[in-house]
């Protein structure tokens, strides 16, 4: 007879997940997997609301990566106003987002996975956790905090809140940048630069220590996804998009990401809240792509920066191909919040950061208008559509976690089947499958934003196919 | 009473029609007032404070928001401020436990009705009902949310009206009556299903009556009255024009 085991919750990652494991007659693992509990309705709930409230609306989502929606819902807008925002305005939201990414990706490295990475899969539960890894590694933990703090402060100075800043708005951002500030943010600059390159040696000297669960961590072929600029580097606000297959072809190049309704589709299945997008011309579910930190590295020609390109390039020679293995987000992210200090510190060195002219204002000129932007854990694309009087008639989100839900899924699957050996889970087997999930730093709260489907369940199945037993929760 | 205007001319002044005074006691502390006066302009005089909402100088008052709320000596129920006029020797109890946990609940009941959700909200950070939470330690609603469904109206090119964020203070509807003179706004329905309406019920950019001054929009408490394309948190209302648009109206009439 099939056992189900279940893992519920997840512990350590950005909301509530689940993990369900199914083990055939003979006790080996037949299927895993990953259900996301939350239901949220953004999609829904944003109907009849007036299109320049969206940038804050749906800045709500999510409290770790509220600057990528406020980014990709303004854009949107500046389509739906129809303007071409000013430039100083591109370069304050650029800016700001740096700031994102510094302060998501080190909570996610430091504060989530970081405990993991230090201490080791196997230590002690008790104490594989940010106080642990305090303990154990005071100078590492400080780093994390401090990275974070310097993250978190970039957003402040620019918005005058942490969290949730209304500054980004359609046509624009609402309050230009202060000289004070500037050079208030440019003495930042040093410490994150010395923290980053301290915390790359060590996590570059101790990747030996991974080598199962970069085997197993979602190692398997699948497409890429991400945005490049005009030639082909790494970026992160506007940019077009491109595909490339597991041997690193490009499949699709410079593809405006308006469109993307032509190349992807969702998918939903009934036992997740989060949808799964897949590459619509290979159907669901082989259509399965990563996007994200190490996806982004892989897709583009480099970084375009200099201290960040010397680290792609040594990442790149990993493997002959795109690098395959989730793990390895680990490290793509430390390399884009290099990037994203070289690149903040350029764009503070830049007088224009300090011009006057942030926003351009038009009523509602569109119908409808679509915002993609690289949020931290991969491609965010909002797409409304408003009516005469400018209110929201329809909304649509694919949001970062939900283009890796197929991949998280198979990659569970990969972890168990190594790790499980019995019909009971070892706490080595579970961390691992947690580790596996929070090396796609999903944020499970903000990928479900949808409305409908329904609700999930745990099934008890016998190898017959008759359901014994079945749960909601 | 109103006299027709060459009556009431003679009727407001002073010396020919004088107002008793009379005096009372607010807080224990002795007041005098004109006759005329209410409750709440006397302690507002006096430099005591009575929290309002639907109040607003240089507007009727219309007693919508029961905020003001005051204990009379005597009187087994509470009396709101702005539209009851002192007696002698009345004793008027503005701060008592009573009088702070009712106006507590009173505004709790105002935050059931629609949704004030502050932090996607136009007039984040510049809300007389956000400040009302503050003044008066409001921390939770103890009642259950109504959580009813109204619509947003932008059909006017420069307003838009959101009926989810409105306390139906009906500053509105005085304002354009009273100042504009043009009454565009009104109130229709019963009870917490009431709402404001421009001309009959019609779509604010179809109203034939709206000269589109915008003075609702500035007089509007909350973020219901709101100008097109402010972001949250970005409306900011200006008040200051009332008191001299009262003034000069007054003066043209001499």
């Amino acid at each position: 007879m099939t056992q189900t085991i279940q893992i519920k919750p997840i512990t350590r990652i950005e909301g509530h997940g689940k993990i369900t494991i199914t083990l055939d007659e003979t006790g080996a693992v037949l299927d895993a997997k990953l259900h996301v509990t939350q239901f949220r309705g953004f999609e829904k709930f944003c109907e009849g609301r007036p299109f320049y409230e969206m940038p804050s609306l749906v800045e709500r989502i999510c409290g770790i990566c509220p600057v990528s929606h406020s980014i990709a819902s303004a854009k949107a807008c500046d389509t739906i106003l129809g303007v071409r925002i000013p430039k100083p305005a591109k370069k304050l939201r650029r800016l700001l987002n740096c700031g994102e990414f510094i302060q998501s990706h080190a909570l996610s490295f430091f504060h989530l996975s970081g405990p993991d990475l230090a201490l080791g899969f196997n230590s002690d539960p008790s104490a594989r956790n940010v106080f642990g890894l305090a303990k154990a590694h005071p100078s590492l933990a400080m780093d994390g905090i401090q990275l974070r703090k310097i993250g978190q402060q970039i957003i402040e100075s620019c918005t005058g809140k942490r969290i949730h800043p209304a500054w980004v708005v359609p046509g624009g951002v609402n309050q230009p940048l202060s000289e004070a500030t500037r050079d208030f943010l440019l003495s930042l600059v040093p410490e994150g630069y010395a923290i980053i390159r301290r915390t790359l040696d060590w996590f570059k000297g101790s990747l030996e220590n991974y080598r199962e669960e970069i085997r197993t961590f979602a190692n398997f072929p699948t497409l890429f996804t991400g945005l490049i600029n005009s030639e082909g580097n790494l970026e992160h606000v506007e940019g077009k998009l491109r595909f490339i297959d597991s041997k690193g072809a490009i499949i699709l190049d410079h593809l405006d990401p308006v469109n993307y309704q032509e190349y992807l589709s969702e998918h939903t299945e009934d036992f997740s809240y989060l949808k799964s997008p897949y590459f619509k011309s290979l159907g669901y579910p082989d259509g399965i792509y990563k996007s994200g930190p190490a996806a982004r590295l892989n897709v583009c020609n480099g970084c375009g920066t200099p201290q960040a390109d010397q680290e792609w390039a040594e990442f790149t020679g990993l493997e002959r191909g795109p690098v395959l293995s989730s793990f390895y987000n680990h490290y793509a992210r430390l390399i884009e919040i290099l990037y994203s200090i070289e690149i903040f510190e350029r764009l503070l060195n830049d007088p224009e950061i300090l011009s006057p002219h942030v926003r351009a204002f038009a009523r509602n000129n569109e119908f409808e208008g679509v915002g993609v932007v690289e949020a931290p854990r991969g491609l965010l694309i909002h797409h409304y559509r408003v009516n005469e009087e400018g209110l929201i008639t329809w909304a649509n989100m694919i949001v970062a976690t939900g283009n890796n839900n197929l991949a998280m899924n198979r990659g569970i699957l990969q972890v168990a089947r190594r790790f499980i050996k019995s019909d009971k889970i070892t706490e080595d087997a579970l961390n691992r499958m947690e580790g596996l999930v929070r090396a796609f730093d999903p944020c499970l709260s903000c990928s479900t934003h949808v409305i409908g489907g329904s609700s999930v369940r745990a099934e008890l199945v016998s190898y017959d196919g008759t359901i014994l037993d079945t749960t909601l929760s | 009473m109103r006299y027709p205007a060459f009556l009431q001319r003679i009727a407001d002044r002073a010396d020919v029609q004088p107002a008793r005074v009379l005096t009372f006691s607010i807080n224990g502390q002795d007041v005098s007032a004109r006759e005329d006066e209410t409750i709440l302009a006397v302690a507002r005089e006096n430099g005591i404070p009575i929290p309002t909402l639907c109040h607003l100088d240089g507007l009727s008052e219309r007693g919508a928001c029961r905020l003001c709320i005051v204990e009379i000596k005597g009187s087994p129920k509470l009396s709101p401020a702005c539209v009851t006029l002192p007696r002698q020797d009345m004793e008027v109890i503005t701060n008592s436990d009573r009088v702070l946990d009712y106006r507590r609940k009173i505004l709790e009941l105002l935050f059931t009705e629609r949704n004030h959700v502050c932090s996607v909200c136009v007039s984040n950070g510049h809300c007389d009902l956000q400040a009302l939470t503050i003044e008066l330690g409001m921390t939770h609603v103890h009642y259950d949310y109504l959580h009813s469904q109204h619509t947003v109206d932008a059909s006017h090119e420069r307003f838009s009206v959101d009926h989810n964020r409105c306390v139906l203070c009906q500053r509105c509807v005085r304002v354009c009556d009273e100042i504009e003179g043009a009454h565009t706004w009104d109130v229709m329905g019963r009870g917490h299903l009431s709402k404001v309406i421009t001309d009959l019920n019609q779509p604010w950019g179809e109203s034939t009556t709206c000269t589109g001054c915008g003075k609702c929009v500035q007089v509007c408490p909350t973020g219901a009255l709101s100008e097109k394309g402010k972001s949250v948190a970005e409306m900011t209302k200006k008040r200051q024009f009332l008191p001299y648009l009262k003034l000069m109206r007054g003066e043209e009439q001499k």
